[in-house]
């Protein structure tokens, strides 16, 4: 019995090292492990032996059988690794051709810039409210400290419809809507389009975007304003910006001022870029003014606050390098998938 | 507004800065420096020099050989100019100096151009002698110096002296820019008390005294201001026997640097005086003012007169102008008249310094399209308190300067002055806007520089402005004074404390960002198109002429008939922008715009218009209609607008293809419309291709979206499915058919789809081939046949109902 169990595995060794195809191992399985393999007989003729030599034969039956099977399963790996390998290595691409993508569209650099903006200060507590474009001299100028007679007000900078209504200059107007309706604290900034009646060139549109920013509190300061400019110039130009406040005018601020930052091409040395100066003017801002408090209603004895104002195709200019704003308004797709 | 700083000086004697540092801190106290130019930069080695002698060139019959004292030698030089003479003094430049340009008065060079010895025909020239133009100026600015030759200097110039020196170029040009609140550093000793300030020195102003002839001015005119809103101050006073000469160079040299060409004493002080008090100043031959009478009043519609540039002008009544006894000889505030400027033969003259209402100059001038020096002066309202300064000021420069004789006293006919302001303030209400801590004895010492005078009054002060800085209204304006000169940059860094407040966008916002996702997750870009367009945009867009869209609101000063109406529609944008791309060759290009139209609530604008955001998608290139309408309900299902879209293909749209349009509607509410643009708009735009747009009005959107999502069970039990085949009257449309599926499907209905739609030859006439496959499913159960069956029984009467054959 011994030997032909010996036998029958050197069978199997001999005949599953010559066999390179799985099909015909499994034809050689089927031999020796089927319902009428060899080995499987051998089982079978136990009935034959010995009733007390039956569980030391049994043992090297079984014994045999994890061996031969051992012996299959292992072929059986290698063999399948052979053909996985064979696949593989037919399947074999060229990566650099070229890639297939689905034509996603992109948003305007303008949108992508007061996006930016929005997002720094509504992480700060402020909420994006929305004005009108075609304003009331009152919410244009009036409300705003800029009397009748000024000359912001003439003709050659605002768009007039009649006498009452014109295309807002500024989207400070939206200030006064929203100081208007009473509910304080404010802290908000107003995107928006604003009209200008300037001829168009490389530096000037007719049409352009501002955003406007107000904070109203009890005992907001002026360091207030600069503590939060300077962190909006930090988030949206780089931790490493530094900001400069100068001293400045505008009707509906006092004391105003206007903000420039660290040249971000130069970081300050002086170049081209920022005209040799290593300052970059981006916004202009300053503590509410206390007639512009009081015509909405709001007591400057108790509440102050700070407003600023930030151009958002100089953002956007500055910041994608674009040399020309007529680019923004012609909507060439060439320029608009580089953003 | 341009200065020298050499005038600024005369004011603070002290001052010694850098140009660099001069302008860093004086932007940084808020008087903004622009830039500034050192009149000297490229002017090198620049001596005055004396000719000995002249000699003929051998080889050259333009050129002369001089032989030039330069104070420590004697050099030869070589010129071709014609115009000197031996004993002349004139600039050498030495060896290795520079010049700032050349002779024919081009562009400068930036670096200049060095000058080395060299030989001229043969014959060695060792420096040069100098042009003005040379020297980086022109005649404009030295009138004395020759049309074509060496500048000479005046006999006492001393040879071997530093010749920049001696034609006052060793100064620097600051440009400043001037806030509009502060009219008084619109004049140089305006900005002269900033900088004193700004560097903590001496303010030393000019001491003003008109010795005078001891005459009555009284008996040499008398004035009369008819029209007082429009001038609340016009001082006169009277010059006699005038000798007109040029003015001194100190006094040019200033004039030169402002921009203000030197022209004799006399204009040349009333100049120098508007400069220096920010006053403007007007002279007139006195012998030309009839009745020797002065009066102010507005003139009449459509008087003609002649302004001294040789103008004929047209006014109108609201212009002030200056009349005498019997005429009008000046437009006040703006120009003087020709029939009274003062002449070569002047010999008694009146001077005037008047304070004239500022918007109405500025009007005035805007209407006759003449904005002078003066103008701009006056526009931005003055301190009727410097009228008379000025004037004082002027003829005591007069007496200086032997000019003529003053006549004493003056004529000044003065509306009573506004009474000084008074601003009661704390220290501690200042600190508290700013966030600082700034002693008060620092903040008193701030206003002592600025001469703004207080005194204290119990716990507090009061401050009497003075009347040069009305822009001083409150304590906020006290506070930016203690800023700017405590140091913006001291300031410290605060964030706002206080209540927390919510960041956060509008649901209307959150939409619109949908909007623009989608879009752009669907391929299209996004434009930005103008609010305001033509009005022949309705005609390219075959728009009717009695089209509400028609009614829009028009701009008064429009920059030109092509911007002049708020749009009424959004596509002239789209379509344009697609032109634009279509004709510079660009493939598959499609674009998207968030952008309002502007509908009147009634013309004229007496109540708000109506601001409608539209949300406009355009395409050419691949992709056809229903590209188009499944971007659209990509977008609705985004904003929770999970239920039918129907189409109506009767939308009605002039410029859209006619049968390739519809309105979306969505639970009965119209939302916009798409299409195929009509071929004969495109051709108006220039776009040879099929277009496809869609318009979504946000506002009618904006209340049907939500961002609620709920979970309904994945399902358990298996679906049926049914297919039918139908023929169907080519006029129904599949939307019908959908419809009936929807109304008659029950509960059970899952789902249905298109799978197959023929028109053709298997077909009879008028009819076409439509299949749909139908899913039925149960929550609760698995459906039986005789469910399904009931369900489909249903649908198919409907059907049949709408004369649509069945097919097995």
């Amino acid at each position: 019995m011994k030997e032909k169990l010996e036998q029958i595995k050197n069978e199997v060794l001999s005949q599953v090292g010559a066999c390179n195809e799985v099909d015909a191992l499994s034809e050689i399985r089927v031999r020796f492990l089927g319902k009428k393999g060899q080995l499987t007989d051998i089982l079978k003729s136990m009935k034959d032996v010995a009733p007390e030599d039956r569980p030391k034969v049994g043992q090297l039956v079984n014994e045999t059988r994890a061996e031969i099977e051992k012996v299959f399963d292992e072929a059986q790996k290698k063999l399948e690794k052979v053909l996985r390998d064979a696949q593989l290595k037919s399947e074999v691409i060229d990566v650099t051709l070229p890639a297939k993508r689905a034509e996603v569209g992109h948003r305007h650099p303008n949108t992508i810039a007061r996006e930016e903006v929005e997002n720094i200060f509504i992480g700060m507590g402020y909420e994006v409210v929305e004005g009108p474009e075609i304003e009331t001299d009152y919410y244009n100028f009036e409300a705003l400290n800029i009397p009748a007679d000024h000359p912001a007000k003439d003709e050659q900078d605002t768009f007039y419809i009649n006498g009452e209504y014109l295309l807002r200059t500024q989207t400070s107007g939206t200030q006064v809507h929203v100081m208007e309706k009473g509910k304080l604290p404010i802290r908000m900034i107003a995107p928006g389009r604003v009209f200008r009646s300037d001829e168009v060139d490389a530096t000037h549109s007719p049409s352009f975007h501002q955003i406007e920013g107000l904070v109203i509190d009890k005992h907001i300061t002026f360091a207030d304003l600069k503590g939060t400019l300077g962190e909006f110039a930090k988030e949206l130009f780089g931790q490493d910006t530094r900001v400069r406040f100068r001293p400045h005018h505008f009707n509906f601020t006092e004391p105003s001022a206007e903000m420039d930052v660290s040249c971000f091409k130069c970081g300050g040395s002086g170049c081209r870029f920022c005209k040799g100066t290593g300052w970059i003017e981006i916004l202009g801002c300053g503590m509410v003014h206390p007639n512009v408090l009081k015509m909405s209603r709001i007591d400057p004895e108790q509440y102050s606050g700070f407003a600023f104002g930030i151009g958002l195709e100089r953002i956007a200019l500055l910041k994608y390098e674009i040399d020309d704003m007529r680019l923004l308004y012609e909507n060439d797709a060439r320029f608009l998938k580089q953003f | 507004m341009n200065t020298a700083l050499s005038w600024i000086k005369a004011y603070v004697p002290d001052l010694d800065v850098t140009p660099q540092e001069y302008l860093d801190a004086m932007t940084m106290t808020g008087t903004k420096v622009e830039t500034f130019e050192c009149l000297d930069k490229n002017l090198k080695n620049i001596v005055v020099g004396q000719i000995k002698s002249i000699e003929r060139h051998p080889d050259a019959d333009k050129l002369i050989i001089c032989q030039v004292d330069v104070g420590d030698k004697t050099l030869q030089i070589v010129t071709g100019a014609p115009n000197v003479n031996v004993g002349d003094k004139v600039p050498v430049v030495l060896d290795g100096g520079k010049v700032a340009g050349g002779h024919d008065g081009g562009p400068l060079p930036e670096d200049g151009i060095e000058i080395h010895n060299g030989k001229l025909r043969g014959v060695e020239s060792f420096g040069m002698m100098c042009s003005i133009e040379e020297l980086g100026s022109d005649r404009n600015f030295y009138p004395e110096a020759p049309e074509n030759g060496i500048y000479i200097f005046p006999a006492d110039v001393k040879v071997g002296a530093d010749a920049v020196e001696v034609l006052g170029l060793h100064d620097t040009v600051f440009e400043y820019e001037i806030t509009s609140n502060r009219v008084d550093c619109y004049s140089v000793l305006g900005i002269a008390r900033e900088a004193a300030a700004t560097f903590d020195k001496k303010f030393v102003p000019p001491t003003v005294e008109v010795k005078g002839n001891g005459e009555d001015v009284n008996k040499y005119v008398s004035v009369e201001v008819a029209d007082k809103d429009l001038c609340t101050r016009y001082c006169a006073r009277v010059v006699k026997n005038i000798k007109l000469a040029p003015s001194p160079q100190w006094m040019q040299r200033r004039l030169a640097a402002s921009g203000i060409r030197p022209i004799n004493n006399i204009v040349d002080i009333t100049n120098y005086v508007m400069e220096e008090y920010g006053q403007p100043m007007h002279a007139f031959d006195l012998d030309t003012v009839e009745d020797h009478k002065i009066v102010v009043k507005r003139a009449a519609d459509g008087d003609k007169f002649v302004t001294l540039d040789g103008q004929e002008r047209t006014l109108d009544r609201e212009m002030l102008m200056i009349c005498d006894g019997k005429k009008q000889i000046g437009v006040a505030g703006i120009m003087g008249g020709e029939n009274s400027m003062i002449t070569d033969n002047v010999s008694t003259m009146l001077f005037e310094a008047a304070c004239f209402n500022g918007a109405n100059i500025r009007k005035s001038a805007k209407r006759l399209g003449l904005r002078t020096d003066a103008s701009g002066k006056f526009e931005k309202g003055l301190d009727p308190r410097n009228a008379l300064d000025a004037i004082n000021r002027a003829c005591s420069l007069i007496e200086e300067l032997g000019c003529g004789e003053v006549v004493s006293g003056v004529v000044d006919i003065c509306e009573p002055l506004p009474e000084l302001r008074k601003i009661t303030f704390c220290a501690d209400r200042i600190n508290a806007l700013l966030g600082t801590d700034v002693a008060e004895a620092d903040m008193l010492k701030i206003f002592d520089k600025l001469e703004l005078p207080y005194e204290k009054n119990g716990d507090s002060y009061v401050m009497t402005v003075p009347s040069f800085r009305q822009d001083l209204e409150g304590v906020a304006d006290l506070a930016e004074e203690v800023a700017r000169f405590f140091g913006y940059d001291k300031i410290p860094s605060t964030l706002p404390s206080g209540e927390a407040t919510t960041g956060k966008i509008s649901f209307k916002q959150r939409i619109e960002q949908k909007a623009a996702e989608v879009a752009q997750y669907c391929g299209f870009s996004q434009g930005m198109c103008y609010s305001f367009e033509s009005p022949k945009v309705f005609d390219k867009l075959l728009i009717p002429a009695d089209d509400k869209l028609r009614e829009a609101i028009t701009i008064s000063n429009p920059l030109g008939e092509d911007f002049s109406i708020m749009r009424t529609i959004s596509l002239n944008g789209m379509l344009t922008s697609l032109s634009t791309n279509y004709n510079r060759r660009n493939k598959n290009v499609r674009l998207y715009e968030l952008a309002n139209i502007y509908l009147p609530k009634s013309l004229p604008l007496t109540e708000s218009p109506d601001e409608r955001m539209q949300f406009t998608l355009g395409f050419y290139g691949d992709g056809d209609f229903f590209t188009m309408k499944g971007v659209v309900e990509e977008f609705f299902e985004s904003i929770g607008m999970k239920e039918t879209v129907t189409y109506d293909a009767k939308a009605g749209k002039t410029f859209l293809h006619p049968g390739r349009q519809a309105l979306i509607v969505y639970n009965g509410t119209v939302c916009g419309y798409l299409g195929e643009v009509h071929p004969a708009v495109c051709d108006n735009y220039d776009l040879g291709t099929k277009t496809y747009v869609a318009v979504l009005d946000m506002p009618s959107i904006v209340p049907l979206a939500s961002f609620d999502r709920k979970y309904t069970g994945v399902a358990k039990y298996p679906s049926v499915t049914r297919d039918i085949s139908m023929v169907v009257p080519k006029e129904i449309p599949v939307g019908d058919i959908e419809a009936m599926i929807r109304q008659r499907g029950g509960k059970m209905l899952e789902s249905y789809s298109l799978f197959d739609i023929y028109e053709g030859s298997q077909i009879k006439e008028g009819f076409k081939s439509v299949a749909y496959s139908i899913a039925f499913r149960a929550s609760d159960r698995t459906l039986t046949d005789d469910d399904v069956n009931a369900a489909m029984k249903k649908i198919l009467n409907g059907l049949e109902g709408m004369g649509i054959e069945l097919r097995q």
